[in-house]
């Protein structure tokens, strides 16, 4: 079992006729057709324009809707430049896609703020922008992500972070241990998807049996869904949170990653998450044992 | 992006919120001239650069001179603005080493009855940008919300249209105003709103929002930010630019599409992916270490921006070792290692070099870096790492 990627997961690229957006397309199709020979599960792109044509065996259309009704397509993986994203994810959800993983970064925080509100009521969820996407091993992966380091397992991985995720994963594998499905969220101030909504599909996955839970300093995402372990979480939770050294008022890479007015740091997270019972590493290096000591409480 | 008083007012007053009528000088004559120019009684001479806090600050050349006064002839305006300019004041934001000034803000008195806060940000809970007011105008909004949170009102701004005109008026009466001054507020709120919209700014800040005597409002200081990411939007903004006001390293880096912050420690940190270069400064203070610096070399991590990188790190006089970590994984490890062979060589290291390296090709990689011949020293994983470079110091 699994959360928002499983075997009836079919995707369309956004933006598959860019180099990035076609070589991960590639990438992702590949691990696809490992983990399930014989299946289509990337069955093709979307780039204005270019419709009718085709790009190294992916079906090209001009609008989101064509392709689904071509295709049958129920997500898309969007690599569109920055300026076009929020356009992109509207259309998607527009036209019916229920997942959209937004991989761009670089998105203006105020397209996010017209996208969200685009998006509230509409039965469509995105991830991103800004992340390395959505993994469920063995089944599929749609994202940036290494395929080969992950392995089918139990343990739910929610992250702001693109090479850290990859750091748990394999921590996560020299264990023993692997994944229901990894998910990076995006280090952007406004996301689609935040910890609290796949904390809590993650409850209510029988395939999962802990969570692992990687924040960084920036807002407050973490100690709500620390307040949410605390009141409705009743699997294990391990975490880790970057950034205890990070200055005040500098940015970190991610455009969220950043401490304004004396909050957002990463002692006021690590404090939260432990008061809610979660087995917070204290090393980077750490976060795979912290899952096994989560599980051994 | 941080711009300056003036040009945050100049765009202010082109978007129809009401200013001070100010003039722009850089040396003391021109000060003595704007004076005479704006014709009243009194001036303000204000400091321009990129931090608050200038009123208390003092200059290091000059220990009683504040970098905002109040100035009542055009002599007296020369005088402060030869004690400014050229030189260094330091103020809480500023850090110990202070900022030059080579800008000075002359502009005409106001008559101040009443003094307010405004500010707008994104707030990321509510997913949009939120109005934030205060009756207690002139000080830091932090330190009021950690005083006396009662005293700021919040609204949320519509992102498509802006700030209602209800929620103005709402607004000025909870902050006490009456008559005039509320229908100012019904303009002048929506105005500020639209502004900060309309150019994708990431901080827009009046404080204080001054109310005259009788009933105007007017921007006696302006904050403002942009998004960086929105700055295809806005090319023209490129000229508000002032380099002289960031660290020379960190715009360097940014050219080289490197994302690099400077730190006080002296072990330099070269890492893929910005959640794990953050988790290695911290990891290097968990063994005893300080770095030198955050910095993600991106996915990409070619020759070329690892020998940039590598620069950048070791311009810093502090730096005693450096610490190279990366996870591959679609970028292979052994590319990555010929980046840095081909680095190492152009570079002349003369500081210890551990490598830490984990993902696609691992075997490989090290191999190569074994048989490079090169003084690299190598580390099993992340904890080893730290130890090995923390180590380096002891030696």
């Amino acid at each position: 079992m699994s959360i928002l990627v499983n075997k009836d997961t079919r995707v369309i690229c956004q933006g598959i006729t860019g180099s990035v957006g076609l070589f991960h397309s590639q990438k992702c199709r590949e691990y696809a057709e490992e983990c399930q020979p014989g299946v289509n599960v990337f069955v093709g792109g979307v780039t204005p324009g270019k419709g009718g044509t085709e790009v190294d065996g992916f079906p090209v259309f001009n609008t989101v809707e064509e392709s689904i009704a071509a295709t049958g397509a129920n997500t898309s993986m969007i690599f569109v430049p920055p300026p076009f994203c929020a356009d992109a994810i509207m259309e998607a959800a527009d036209a019916g896609i229920e997942l959209i993983v937004a991989i761009t970064e670089g998105v203006p925080v105020l397209d996010m703020v017209r996208v969200e509100r685009y998006l509230a009521g509409k039965p469509v969820r995105l991830v991103g922008p800004n992340c390395p996407g959505v993994i469920t091993p063995g089944v599929a992966k749609i994202g940036i992500m290494p395929g080969y380091i992950h392995n089918p397992g139990t343990i739910g991985v929610i992250s702001k972070s693109g090479t850290l995720t990859y750091e748990a994963v394999w921590q996560l594998g020299n264990v023993g241990m692997g994944q229901s499905t990894a998910i990076g969220i995006g280090g952007d101030p406004i996301i689609g998807t935040n910890f609290i909504d796949l904390l809590e599909l993650y409850e209510n996955d029988p395939g999962t049996e802990a969570m692992l839970v990687i924040g960084e300093i920036g807002g407050n995402a973490e100690q709500q869904a620390a307040e949410y372990i605390k009141e409705r979480v009743t699997k294990p939770v391990a975490g880790f949170i970057a950034g205890v050294t990070a200055p005040p008022g500098k940015r970190m890479g991610h455009a969220g990653a950043i401490i304004s007015g004396g909050s957002g740091t990463a002692a006021e997270k690590i404090a939260a998450l432990e008061a809610a019972g979660v087995a917070v590493a204290e090393s980077p290096a750490d976060m795979g044992t912290a899952v096994q000591r989560a599980m051994a409480k | 992006m941080k711009i300056h008083e003036y040009q945050a007012k100049q765009l202010l007053s082109e978007a129809g919120v009401p200013v001070p009528r100010g003039i722009v000088v850089k040396s003391a004559d021109e000060a003595a001239k704007a004076f005479e120019e704006l014709g009243g009684a009194i001036a303000v001479v204000k400091t321009q650069i990129h931090a608050g806090g200038r009123g208390k600050g003092r200059f290091k050349e000059h220990p009683d001179q504040p970098g905002v006064v109040l100035v009542k002839s055009a002599d007296e305006a020369r005088e402060n603005a030869s004690r400014m300019l050229g030189n260094t004041l330091v103020t809480i934001q500023t850090g110990d080493e202070g900022k030059v000034v080579n800008t000075l803000l002359i502009e005409e008195g106001v008559d101040i009855q009443d003094e307010l806060y405004l500010g707008i940000v994104v707030d990321r809970e509510s997913g949009g940008p939120v109005l934030m007011a205060s009756s207690e105008g002139g000080m830091a909004i932090e330190e009021v919300a950690a005083e006396t949170p009662e005293k700021i009102f919040h609204e949320p701004i519509d992102g498509g249209y802006g700030l209602h005109p209800f929620q103005a008026t709402k607004l000025a009466f909870r902050l006490g105003m009456e008559g005039k001054a509320v229908r100012n507020a019904a303009r002048f709120l929506p105005q500020l709103c639209r502004f900060f919209l309309d150019n994708d700014c990431s901080l827009a800040e009046v404080n204080p929002l001054v109310v005259t005597g009788d009933g105007t409002l007017i921007a006696l200081d302006a904050k403002v930010s942009f998004d960086d990411n929105a700055m295809f939007r806005h090319k023209n903004f490129a000229e508000l630019r002032d380099l002289s006001e960031e660290d020379e390293a960190e715009v360097k880096a940014a050219d080289t599409g490197l994302s690099y912050v400077n730190l006080d420690g002296n072990i330099g940190c070269l890492v893929n992916g910005a959640g794990l270069a953050m988790s290695t400064m911290d990891l290097i203070k968990l063994h005893g270490g300080e770095p030198a610096n955050f910095l993600d070399v991106g996915g990409g991590a070619n020759a070329e921006q690892v020998t940039e990188a590598f620069r950048i790190i070791l311009s810093d006089d502090n730096v005693k070792a450096v610490l190279v970590n990366i996870f591959g994984g679609i970028m292979k490890c052994d590319t990555i290692v010929e980046a840095l062979l081909t680095a190492y060589d152009k570079i002349g290291f003369s500081v210890p070099l551990v490598v830490r390296l984990e993902g696609t090709n691992v075997e490989l990689a090290r191999k190569m870096l074994n048989e490079s011949g090169k003084d690299i020293i190598t580390a099993a994983d992340l904890t080893d790492a730290a130890k090995k470079v923390v180590g380096t110091l002891a030696q």
